[in-house]
Order: C-alpha cells, then sequence, then structure tokens
C-alpha cells in the first residue's frame, strides 16, 4: 500500500472532480489502457450521509492506491475510474444510479450501505449482468436471490448474528448464566427488523428469552419511553440493532435513564465507532458490539488507519469494508485480464483473494456470499474499543454483567 | 400500562414537549405575522445546533446553556439579515414567493451544512448528561429538565415582549391589519424581518436547549419539522398559547402513545388528536376563526 494523506473533507468536497479526472485518467500523449469504470453507489446525503461518504472514502482510497500502484497489470496498467453515485437512502434513486453509471459504462459496481438501495440496486444490475459487490449491506437477502452478479466479501448478518449469539452465550455462561432475558430494540427497515427476528431466534439455544422487540422509526426524537418500557420489563441484556444516530441516542439515554443491565449488547450496532466510544465514553462504557474489525495484527491495516485519521477522518467499518471491496475487484480484473463482464464475475467467482486489512481467510463465495468473512465481538471499555473475541485477535478480557449504576 | 408508568410517561412527554414547544412558537410568530410557513425551520434549527457544537468545542468551550444568549442573539441578527437581504427583498411582497424561497432555503442551507460540516453525527457530552432528578416513578435527566424548564420560561418572557413593548405591539398590528399598521407609520418590512428574526432565535434558543441530549447533523433539523407544523396547525396557526398547549399536547400524546401501542404504532396518537380536534375546532385549540 502506498502512503498517500487522505483528506476526508477533500474527498467530499471534491468528489465530482475526482471522479472526472485525477483517480483514473491516463495521463495525455501516453499510450495507457482505457480506463476500467467502477461505479460507486453510496449515500453520501440522507440520512446516513456519514455512513455513505465513510464508504466513498475508503473505496476512492483503494482506486487511487491501485492507480498509484501501476493499475490493473494484465490490463496493461488499466486505471480504475470512480464514477460517483450518491443513492440518498433511496431505493429508487439508487436503481436510477445503476442505470446511469449503466449508460456511463461501468464495469462493475460497488455499494450500496444499505440493504434494501441494495437488493434493488443488485437487480437492476443484474438486467445487465454486471458485477456488483456488496460494501457494507447486512441482510443475507441480498446474496439469496440467485443472482449471479452479486458479490460480498464481509459476513452478513446471518453470520453476526451466529457468532455474536455464541460469543454471548459464552460470557453468560462464563459469568454463571445469570442472563436469561432480553429486550431487542431495532429500527424498522431490512436490516433492523432482520437482525432482531433472527436474534429473538437463536437467543433461546443460550437460555435467553426475548421478552420483546421494540422497533422504532429512522429518526426518533426521543427515547424516553422506549427505555421507560425497558425498565418495566427489567430484562437482563438490551440488544440494539439501528443505525448510527438513534444507536447513540439509545445508549445515552439508557444512561441517562440509568436503566440497570447486565449488558448492552449489538450485532452490527450503526453507532458503535471511535467517536461514540470516545465522545460518550460514560454513556458506551461496557457496552458491546458484534461487527466488522480490520486486522489489528496487519501493517496494511494500521497504515491506513494512520492515513485516514490523519485526513480528519474515523477509521470506521465502512471505509476498510469499501476499501477492501474494491481490492477485491481489482484482483478480479488481474485475473480475468479484462473487464469484460462474463469473465469478471466468472473472476470473481473463483476468487481466493486474501483481504490483508481484515482478519479473514482466503476468499470462497457460495452464492455470491464469502464464506470466510469473519466478525469481530468489541467492547467499550475506558473510552476505547476492545475486541474481546474471537480469541486471536482479543485486546482485552469482557466484563461481563456490567457493573450496576449503584 | 400501570399508573406508575402512565405518570413516567406523561412526565417524559411534558419534558419532549417543552422543545417542540419552542421550536413550534417560533414557527407560529413567523406564520402569524408573515402569513407564509417557514419551510426553512428545520434547516434554520439545525444551523443553530452547529452554533452551539462550536461554542462548546475548543476554544470556546462554552456550555449550551450560558450560549443561548450568544446564539439567540446570533440567531436573531442571522434571521433579520436573512429576511431583509433574501426572503423580503425577493419576495417582492407575495407570500407564494416567500414560501418557494424559504424551500429554496432550505435545501441549500442543508446541501452547504453537508459540504461544510460533512454527514457526520456530532454530539456533545457535558459533565451533568448523567445527573437526574427522581420525580416518583420517574427519572428526569438534568439536562432535560432544565431544558423544559428553560423552554416555558423563555416562551413567558416572549409572550411578555409582544404583549407589553412598543415592538411587540408593532408586531400584533401587523399581525392583524398590515395596510392598517402601514397607515399609521409602522414600518412593516422592518416588523417582518425584527418577527422573522425572533422566530429563528427561538430556533437558536431551542437548540441550546437540546445539544446537551440531542445530536446535529445536516439533517438533524428535520426530525421537528413535523411535530412543530403540527403543533402550530393543532394550536391554531399564530396562537402562542396555542404552540405552547399543542406542543405539551403533543409531547404526552406520542409517549403514551408509544408506551400504550409501541413506538410506531404509537406515533398514530399524534395525527388522531390532530384530526379530533380540528374537527371539533376546525381553527385549532386557541386559533381564531
Amino acid at each position: 500500500m502506498i502512503g498517500t494523506g487522505a483528506s476526508r473533507r477533500a474527498f467530499i468536497a471534491g468528489t465530482t472532480a475526482m471522479a472526472a479526472g485525477s483517480l483514473g485518467l491516463p495521463s495525455i500523449g501516453g499510450a495507457q489502457a482505457k480506463p476500467v469504470k467502477v461505479g460507486l453507489i453510496h449515500p453520501v446525503t440522507g440520512f446516513v450521509a456519514y455512513n455513505g461518504q465513510q464508504s466513498r472514502l475508503g473505496a476512492t482510497m483503494a482506486i487511487e492506491d491501485l492507480n498509484r500502484a501501476g493499475g490493473v497489470k494484465s490490463m496493461g496498467g488499466a486505471k480504475l475510474e470512480a464514477v460517483l453515485g450518491d443513492s440518498q437512502s433511496k431505493v429508487e434513486v439508487g436503481v436510477s444510479e445503476v442505470e446511469k453509471m449503466n449508460e456511463a459504462g461501468v464495469a462493475a459496481y460497488v455499494g450500496c450501505f444499505q440493504s434494501p438501495v441494495g437488493i434493488a440496486a443488485t437487480q437492476a444490475a443484474a438486467k445487465y449482468n454486471t458485477p456488483f459487490l456488496i460494501d457494507v449491506g447486512a441482510s443475507d437477502l441480498l446474496v439469496k436471490r440467485g443472482l449471479k452478479n452479486v458479490f460480498r466479501m464481509k459476513p452478513g448478518f446471518g453470520r453476526c448474528v451466529d457468532d455474536g449469539i455464541a460469543a454471548l452465550g459464552a460470557l453468560n455462561k462464563g459469568a454463571g448464566g445469570g442472563a436469561k432475558t432480553a429486550v431487542i430494540v431495532h429500527e424498522s427497515g431490512e436490516f433492523g427488523t432482520g437482525t432482531a427476528k433472527l436474534l429473538a431466534g437463536k437467543l433461546p439455544s443460550i437460555g435467553i428469552e426475548a421478552k420483546e422487540l421494540i422497533a422504532h422509526d429512522n429518526p426518533t426524537r426521543n427515547f424516553d419511553n422506549i427505555a421507560l418500557r425497558i425498565r418495566s420489563l427489567a430484562p437482563h441484556i438490551v440488544m440494539m440493532s439501528n443505525y448510527g444516530n438513534e444507536y447513540m441516542l439509545l445508549a445515552r439515554t439508557l444512561f441517562q435513564q440509568k436503566v440497570d443491565l447486565m449488558g448492552m449488547f449489538s450485532v452490527l450496532g450503526g453507532g458503535f465507532n471511535y467517536k461514540f466510544v470516545k465522545e460518550m465514553a460514560d454513556a458506551s462504557q461496557y457496552m458491546m458490539d458484534t461487527n466488522h474489525w480490520f486486522n489489528p495484527l496487519s501493517a496494511s491495516a494500521q497504515a491506513l488507519k494512520k492515513r485516514v485519521e490523519a485526513g480528519g477522518a474515523l477509521f470506521t467499518f465502512e471505509v476498510y469494508l469499501s476499501y477492501t471491496s474494491v481490492a477485491l475487484l481489482a484482483d478480479a480484473l488481474e485475473r480475468a485480464g479484462s473487464a469484460d463482464k462474463e469473465k469478471l464475475i466468472d473472476a470473481l467467482g473463483k476468487s481466493t483473494f486474501k483481504a490483508d486489512l481484515m482478519p479473514y481467510g482466503p476468499t470462497k463465495f457460495v452464492d455470491g456470499q464469502n464464506e470466510g468473512g469473519l466478525p469481530a465481538v468489541m467492547q467499550s471499555l475506558k473510552g476505547e474499543i476492545e475486541v474481546v473475541a474471537p480469541a486471536q485477535f482479543a485486546s482485552a478480557k469482557a466484563v461481563f454483567p456490567r457493573p450496576k449504576f449503584n | 400500562m400501570t399508573l406508575d408508568i402512565a405518570f413516567a410517561g406523561i412526565v417524559n412527554g411534558l419534558m419532549a414537549g417543552g422543545v417542540y414547544v419552542l421550536v413550534a412558537v417560533g414557527l407560529t410568530l413567523i406564520y402569524g405575522v408573515l402569513h407564509i410557513v417557514n419551510f426553512a425551520h428545520g434547516s434554520l434549527l439545525m444551523l443553530a445546533m452547529y452554533a452551539v457544537l462550536y461554542l462548546f468545542r475548543q476554544p470556546v468551550g462554552l456550555d449550551p446553556y450560558l450560549a443561548l444568549p450568544v446564539v439567540a442573539g446570533g440567531a436573531f441578527a442571522f434571521g433579520y439579515a436573512l429576511y431583509r437581504g433574501v426572503i423580503g427583498r425577493f419576495s417582492g411582497g407575495k407570500d407564494d414567493n416567500i414560501l418557494l424561497i424559504t424551500l429554496g432555503l432550505s435545501i441549500i442551507i442543508d446541501n452547504a451544512a453537508l459540504f461544510l460540516f460533512t454527514g457526520d453525527t456530532q454530539t456533545i457530552d457535558v459533565s451533568y448528561a448523567g445527573r437526574f432528578v427522581t420525580l416518583g416513578p420517574a427519572l428526569l435527566p438534568l439536562p432535560k429538565l432544565i431544558s423544559f424548564g428553560a423552554s416555558l420560561l423563555l416562551c413567558a418572557l416572549l409572550g411578555a415582549f409582544i404583549a407589553l413593548t412598543d415592538t411587540g405591539k408593532a408586531i400584533r398590528a401587523v399581525a392583524k391589519e398590515r395596510q392598517g399598521a402601514r397607515l399609521v407609520g409602522i414600518d412593516v418590512e422592518n416588523v417582518f424581518a425584527i418577527s422573522y428574526g425572533i422566530g429563528v432565535a427561538c430556533l437558536g434558543a431551542a437548540a441550546c436547549l437540546l445539544m446537551p441530549f440531542f445530536y446535529v447533523s445536516p439533517s438533524s433539523g428535520h426530525a421537528f419539522v413535523l411535530i412543530a407544523f403540527t403543533t402550530v396547525v393543532l394550536g391554531g396557526m399564530g396562537s402562542f398559547a396555542g404552540a405552547l398547549v399543542g406542543g405539551l399536547l403533543i409531547g404526552i400524546v406520542e409517549s403514551l402513545g408509544g408506551l400504550r401501542f409501541g413506538e410506531q404504532l404509537g406515533q398514530i396518537g399524534i395525527p388522531a388528536v390532530f384530526i379530533a380536534i380540528l374537527l371539533l375546532r376546525p381553527a385549532g385549540l386557541f386559533g381564531e376563526r
């Protein structure tokens, strides 16, 4: 990886210019190969704009790095060229971006952050048999519709739920099995509802009953009522599955309302990041999350983290997942030796790519889902994010149950 | 639902309603005088929240409650200038034009905020965030309690200002009879600008009261806009008392509805009460027919 400084502001401010020029165009007068256009579809405006911007940052950094490293060598050093799209958190806009980018001649798409947008966008891309790499979308439906053009590096929420539940079961067992009930608070979209149903179905396998599933809208202004409801139900554990703003607001409200719990545990918790645990160290203290995490032992990951932070951004999962998705695409292009869609899909399907940034084994796609993906279980401890499982990546021992307020 | 929970729910609703009141009072003032629905309301609230955020951060380090006079004053000046420089100048005195201009302003402000501040969600963590007051079965987080009290106090002060001062009388005169006010020598355009400024100042105050327990992002102001519009119509468009009672009522209905029917279904309570009241009193609770 080539270490260049990355300014997030520059990426956000100059996205259009970047798409048009500096990343992928061949130098004037050179006999370079035709650039390979890559459609990046993310919600850079709308209620999850931050997440979308982070994804765009990761993807464009990857393109920049790959181009600086000489492009796709088997294609005569062809550079990647970002074609940027904004899904605006809307399904129909995501689909129209696919159509526009198809007109622009993209070889593949990377996106979309939100599962509902991804489901519709991949379907649209399937019409043109164009590969679509899901960088962040969590729903397993994304890869369960028999679409040959869809690939996802990261584990979906099925795998994350399985691993998260197993980790929670082990923690509870280690603490004497005191936790027997849970309340699940989730956002009402495909991501939150799907995860919540899976969690409720799996919890009995570790001796915990889901007393209630509480859905909320996006945005939700006030979580006082939900805190009150949780207090009246008196569960041992609160599980949450929502996007960043609501995740943070719920955590802060439960802290302010002094709701005593053995633990707060999320799977793919949208707000569990460095910013949250540092800015709200008290509210986030002891909260746990099963999520995507970079490989802390990877020098490349640490170098990228430094660059991202030097640019004023946070090294959130969107950044390294989108970066990795572009790297996967570049690897497939290299092996296919062509941007031909059939060849590219074939190369992706046979990929054994080793994602250097991630704690994953070699890629093995089954129906488009990478079976080698691995989530991590983390806990906020004194304003830091510590990995508590799996053991080979753990940086701290989990605190469970959490101390009571009084 | 036990009585304890119902009581705590009502108290929570009142706390939430306190802030709705302040957001709605600005809107109702602007409507009452200018007779336009200010589509830029949510965007201006968001801008004020960013102002609170940056005043809180170093090097200024100003507590959001102490920042209230600064932000409200700044918001007044901004609102006044916005009316003088943009809304009044380009509307040609036509209400339809003002409506479109405020809608355009909303789009510009939102996207400018996205450009300047990015889509990142920002919060502040005040040292007293975790403190609370016990009121029977209800726990009242200190920031929400302060916000509730401050909101009602500010509404009372604003009411007194409108009722007792010469400027307030001029505002009332313009709201009642624009042409007549002009004939008796009131500078109507200036009153419009002052009214718009005061409406935006209310948002500045609301931003200070919100930030200790809410967050700001370029879209965060919109979370309160629908509630504010509902409050204004429910209370009677242009009515201060209506905004006050309407805001608190909506807070309570939202809270009890959420507790009884769940957070999603419970939201139905707001339009249900809204429709019921408008059926009985088409001009709203305190509206003039």
